[in-house]
């Protein structure tokens, strides 16, 4: 069972049966998530590792895991926005234990997943269990 | 009269489907399909007539060399270069320039002494005379394409002075798609006494080229662009600039005699080709090029023009798209960004959901980027067996794309 926002999530996915209305609500996810300043847009939350431009903030206050993100891409923004709803609240020993190719999956994003490289959802997970394990 | 869906039954590939959906593949700019004749010749190498070129006195090397070596004839009648002494086989563009940089350039560079290049030059035509100004202290001056993408020549040859070494300039832009009238840079620059490379990669796959008409002194060719294998290339050298040209790698197939104390060179061509080449996808590389001499290069340029007015047609109706260059007689090549903050990835994600393959990001060429202002674009790139109906597919796509991200 992942985070109640997550399980919230899945079931609006549920309802969106071809590619096109998932892509668009990922779209949506991404458009209605808070952009991440400017000034946290540096080179120590940059993800390497992606085709478009990503940031990771850690926010970890008391062993509890939470982040903000960024892409330039809107795509890439939307699947940030899947991954605060799948991480955030989670205490940071639990982080490494998601696995976020199923869950994400389980959305219907399957292309998401082997497409890793390019879309560095892979990066990504990985720049998030380093930052956890940072802090466990 | 030339019949595209001949053409298409020769290329395997294209009856697949991506995701679902009749593959529109429209990357040619970065890789070109391999039509069935090359297809063949690469498993009939492999499978029938492989050997090491120019070693064994055995019967296979003798036909893997003969093979090998008609490339050459092939290379040199496509670019009408006056012989075929003057077609060094390579691994692609990329190799060829560099080839240039060391063999030729570095040897007669010193500090302050200059190269002339456009800001639209793909990295492989940028990248080498870095080295140079890094290691040499050679200056790099630029000229910027015209607000339509155009090259004006008369720039290009203002911009030379008595410190001018050379000149290197695109046949056509891998981005804006823009062809350079390379012709007259190269007439300017002889007047001054400075050689110029022209970059091939581009140009020669989508129109006719006489290296002898336009007078380059390089012009340099990638393979797999060419409808042949990766790993396959030439670069063409005028006869003059290879007499003066240094070996650059050394090794196997380039020598005379080595001894202990001393070395002595084989004779150009061959000078510059040390190691066993990449023999199959040459051979494969020939071929390609009897299969575009077939089809005639001048019915290829007219078929891809149409397409380009097609195109041209159809994308002036979507008022949020924006297309970076519209140089007159451009070839088919459009980078595309769409109104509305979808990122160039954003874009080529959903059109390869639509099974349409383009390319998105700086396409090698970040000075250009910059100068546009824009940090990455999607790129479709049309070739001798693109239709109008995938012209109006990438529309569709891009439709959504509007749809979506609007």
């Amino acid at each position: 069972m992942a985070t109640e926002a997550f399980e919230e999530l899945a079931e609006d996915f549920e309802f969106l049966d071809d590619w096109e209305d998932r892509y668009a609500h990922v779209i949506e996810l991404g458009k209605a998530m808070p952009p991440l300043e400017d000034a946290l847009k540096v080179p120590a939350t940059k993800v390497d590792g992606c085709a478009s431009q990503v940031w990771l903030m850690p926010e970890i206050e008391n062993g509890t895991f939470r982040f903000r993100g960024d892409s330039d891409a809107l795509i890439v923004r939307g699947i940030v926005a899947v991954l605060t709803r799948l991480y955030n609240g989670v205490p940071v020993d639990e982080v490494p234990k998601i696995d976020a190719a199923a869950e994400l999956g389980r959305l219907g994003l399957h292309e998401h997943l082997s497409a890793q490289r390019s879309n560095g959802l892979r990066a990504m997970v990985e720049r998030i269990n380093k930052l956890a394990l940072e802090a466990v | 009269m030339y019949d595209v869906n001949k053409v298409r039954a020769d290329f395997p590939i294209l009856a697949r489907e991506v995701n679902g959906q009749p593959l529109t593949y429209l990357d040619n700019g970065a890789s070109a399909q391999k039509p069935q004749a090359v297809i063949d010749a690469v498993t009939r190498g492999y499978d029938n007539e492989y050997a090491n070129v120019h070693r064994g006195l055995h019967y296979l090397s003798n036909l893997s060399t003969d093979r090998y070596e008609a490339v050459r004839g092939i290379i040199a009648r496509f670019l009408n270069a006056g012989s075929e002494d003057e077609i060094i086989l390579n691994s692609g563009t990329t190799e060829g320039i560099n080839m240039v940089a060391y063999s030729w350039a570095a040897p007669r560079m010193v500090e302050g002494d200059e190269i002339v290049l456009s800001t639209m030059e793909h990295h492989a035509n940028i990248v080498p005379w870095h080295f140079l100004r890094e290691r040499q202290g050679v200056r790099l001056v630029w000229v910027d394409p015209e607000p339509d993408g155009s090259l004006d020549p008369a720039k290009v040859l203002a911009a030379i002075t008595p410190r001018t070494r050379l000149v290197a300039v695109t046949h056509c832009s891998n981005v804006l798609g823009t062809v350079v009238d390379v012709k007259t840079i190269v007439a300017g620059a002889h007047d001054k006494g400075v050689p110029v490379l022209v970059d091939g990669s581009q140009g020669a796959v989508h129109m006719k080229v006489d290296v002898q008409d336009i007078g380059a002194d390089f012009y340099p060719i990638t393979g797999h662009k060419l409808y042949g294998p990766s790993g396959s290339g030439a670069i063409y050298v005028r006869a003059e600039r290879l007499a003066e040209m240094q070996p650059f790698m050394g090794g196997g197939d380039m020598i005379r005699e080595v001894t202990k104390d001393a070395v002595s060179y084989a004779d150009p061509p061959m000078k510059f080709e040390a190691g066993t080449p990449a023999i199959v996808p040459t051979i494969g590389l020939g071929v390609a090029l009897e299969y575009l001499m077939d089809l005639g290069m001048d019915n290829v340029a007219a078929h891809e023009a149409r397409l380009a007015s097609y195109a041209r047609e159809r994308f002036k109706a979507l008022n949020w798209l924006n297309i970076q260059g519209d140089a007159p007689g451009k070839a088919a090549i459009f980078s595309m960004t769409v109104e509305g903050g979808a990122h160039a990835h954003d874009i080529s994600t959903i059109l390869d959901k639509k099974g349409i393959a383009v390319r998105a990001g700086h396409h090698c060429a970040q000075p250009l980027m910059e100068h546009l202002g824009v940090p990455a674009t999607a790129r479709a790139s049309f070739a001798l067996y693109n239709t109008e109906a995938e012209v109006d597919r990438l529309v569709e796509g891009l439709e959504l794309c509007h749809r979506l991200f609007s």
